[in-house]
């Protein structure tokens, strides 16, 4: 069985082995389990650094180089390099899909997807999830040495797009060997990725699951994001975007940042279920300390949050988010950015409580799949635990994109 | 235990030339779309309104859309499929007349079924107990009933008319008995078929009236 290892630089692979030691001491215990669940799955991934004459194109115009990519693997390549899954990350994920977290030594995001009997299987699947250009955990992002200063970017950084991740997804695929994915799955910002992919790479596909996603960011969504923004510029720390070099962090923007974005993550429902208007200890405090159960859960993810990423990464991928527009890209007309993928099978799942990406969102894009003629297929799925349900425990999800693997899967002749 | 195949399904069966692309209109659990699959090697897609059947659906490996054939329609290109099947929902759709023209426009040929209200256990029904007729083909009281348009044999062919299509292939079906083809305009037949099945063209303006 032919199985493609990874030839970094140096430099990056020193940095791959660092982030390996660093995961084993993060979390002993986490590893140990995942050890033990997860015996027969080949983990591979590292740095990929693109040599300099293979700089990143951006929409914006402007290019980007040196570009690396921090990636991770799960299973195998077959011989007919027909089985490799490519899995998009969200707007905080990176690519610790399914292994501990160097930094939280939590599992990975979607460690409850992928496994044997998983929708997503080492065994029979080469799943690749790497880290989006932007992001700040291994992939070049406003924290990277910028060239031409010597320096961390910051706002030099150039502003990217999704269809900026996708281009630098493309490269690291094709520099992997694999010359068709045989799917490409992502939610949120991920499914955004998988429906720029089906407008980009249409070629390289065989099939593709866009999961609470939309095809634009409405003015909602943008709004929300300006908040989160604005609350990091906001905080003295933030020093323009150069607080590396002072040795500083926009901890409490960027910790209000997340707090807003996590509510629109949640539902009503959920919220009212986990918390309602419970208090944290007997009575009030008659002060502005976190009363309610809730407020202290928000100000935990603030915190936790600020302890893995990064605030200008959060700028910039905020921002990719905002100008992503797939059917502005294609005349206006969603349905003719699919027109090269009538023979992609898509799987479009939205879920019945998320107001962030709401299901007329996903309607849409079926829509204009069905418009192209595309094999589409479409589920909401009924869940009050809103826009996060895709992380979550959510049977249906996991026996509806089962399903669909394993025809698509018998469809591509994978056994 | 070999499973039951609904008789109108045998008949749809017949009808739909191998490797042809089909659109399953309110498909429910997918059980025509996969016999079609596995019988014809069609190239299926499903529409359908309850989520629940549609993830049953997708867990069979089917290709199958949730929404509402009455609203859902109007997205899908003009001449995207060989066949659009509606099996014995007609009657339950806001329009029908414009379901009909959908069907026709997004494929070549529809596929349609119809209870038939001019069936003589429907006459009987209603001439002895003067209440809505509650037969085993349409079992439902009135008030619980999803068939907001019933018509018999008659207004059906009527309407085919009135929208310039021409019937290709009918036959009658009654309660589990193979299908058994038939003259629409048939005297009797109005009386004899419990339900109708149809395929369907539109004219061509050569053929025009």
């Amino acid at each position: 069985m032919l199985h493609l290892t990874p030839r970094p630089h140096s430099r990056a692979r020193a940095r791959c082995e660092a982030l390996t030691a660093k995961e084993v001491a993060g979390s002993k215990h986490a590893m140990a389990r995942s050890v033990g669940a997860k015996a027969a799955v080949e983990m591979d991934g590292g740095t990929w650094r693109f040599p300099a004459d293979q700089a990143l194109r951006l929409d914006s115009g402007a290019t980007l180089a040196p570009l690396e990519i921090a990636y991770k693997t799960y299973g195998r390549l077959n011989a007919a390099r027909s089985n490799a899954v490519l899995v998009c990350h969200a707007l905080t994920g990176d690519q610790h899909l399914a292994s501990t977290h160097p930094v939280t030594g939590k599992p990975g995001w979607w460690d409850r997807f992928v496994g044997p009997g998983r929708p997503l299987d080492p065994e029979r699947h080469f799943i690749v999830c790497s880290n989006v250009i932007g992001g700040c955990m291994g992939s070049t992002g406003p924290a990277s040495i910028d060239p031409a200063t010597g320096k961390p970017y910051g706002l030099a950084f150039p502003v990217i797009t999704i269809g900026d991740m996708v281009r630098a997804q493309a490269m690291l695929v094709e520099a992997l060997g694999i010359e068709t994915l045989f799917a490409v799955v992502g939610g949120s910002m991920g499914g955004m990725q998988v429906l720029q992919w089906a407008a980009d790479y249409p070629q390289k596909l065989f099939s593709a699951v866009c999961i609470a996603a939309a095809a634009r960011h409405s003015a909602q969504n943008i709004a929300f994001h300006e908040v989160g923004r604005q609350a990091i510029m906001a905080d003295p720390d933030w020093r323009g975007g150069a607080y590396e070099a002072v040795g500083v962090r926009p901890e409490k923007g960027l910790a209000v940042a997340r707090m807003a974005a996590h509510i629109t993550y949640l539902s009503e429902v959920a919220l009212q279920r986990k918390f309602g208007r419970e208090l944290q200890r007997d009575g009030l405090s008659w002060g502005f300390d976190a009363d309610f159960q809730v407020e202290s859960y928000l100000r935990h993810q603030g915190a936790s949050f600020v302890d893995r990423f990064d605030a200008n990464s959060y700028l910039y991928i905020t921002r990719a988010l905002d100008y992503f527009d797939l059917a502005a890209q294609h005349g206006g007309v969603l349905a003719q950015a699919f027109g090269e993928a009538r023979h992609v099978r898509f799987c479009v799942l939205s879920f019945s409580s998320d107001w962030l990406y709401p299901t007329p969102e996903s309607r849409e894009i079926v829509r204009a799949l069905n418009a192209a003629g595309a094999r589409a297929s479409f589920v909401e799925i009924e869940t009050d635990k809103g826009h996060d349900a895709f992380f979550l425990d959510e049977p249906q999800l996991d026996a509806t994109l089962k399903g669909f693997f394993s025809s698509a899967a018998q469809a591509r002749g994978l056994s | 235990m070999t499973p039951v195949v609904r008789e109108d399904f045998h008949e749809i069966l017949r009808l739909v030339k191998p490797g042809a692309r089909v659109l399953d209109v309110g498909c429910g659990t997918g059980e025509l779309l996969e016999l079609l699959t596995h019988e014809k090697g069609v190239d299926g897609q499903g529409l359908e309104i309850s989520a629940e059947n549609v993830a049953v659906c997708l867990s069979k490996g089917l290709a199958v859309v949730q929404g509402d054939g009455d609203r859902d329609l109007d997205y899908f290109p003009s001449r995207a499929f060989d066949y659009a099947i509606l099996s014995k929902t007609l009657q339950q759709m806001r329009e029908p007349r414009h379901v009909l023209n959908e069907l026709l426009r997004i494929a070549d040929q529809a596929i349609v079924s119809v209870p038939n209200f001019g069936h003589w256990r429907m006459r009987v029904s209603l001439m002895t107990r003067g209440r809505m007729p509650e037969t085993r083909a349409l079992p439902d009281p009135w008030w619980a009933t999803a068939n907001i348009h019933l018509c018999t044999l008659k207004d059906f062919t009527d309407l085919c008319r009135d929208l310039d299509l021409r019937i290709d292939a009918c036959s009658a079906l009654v309660g589990g008995k193979a299908a058994r083809p038939m003259n629409p305009d048939g005297v009797l037949e109005n009386w004899r078929a419990e339900t109708a099945l149809f395929l369907l063209s539109r004219r061509t303006a050569a053929e025009g009236a």
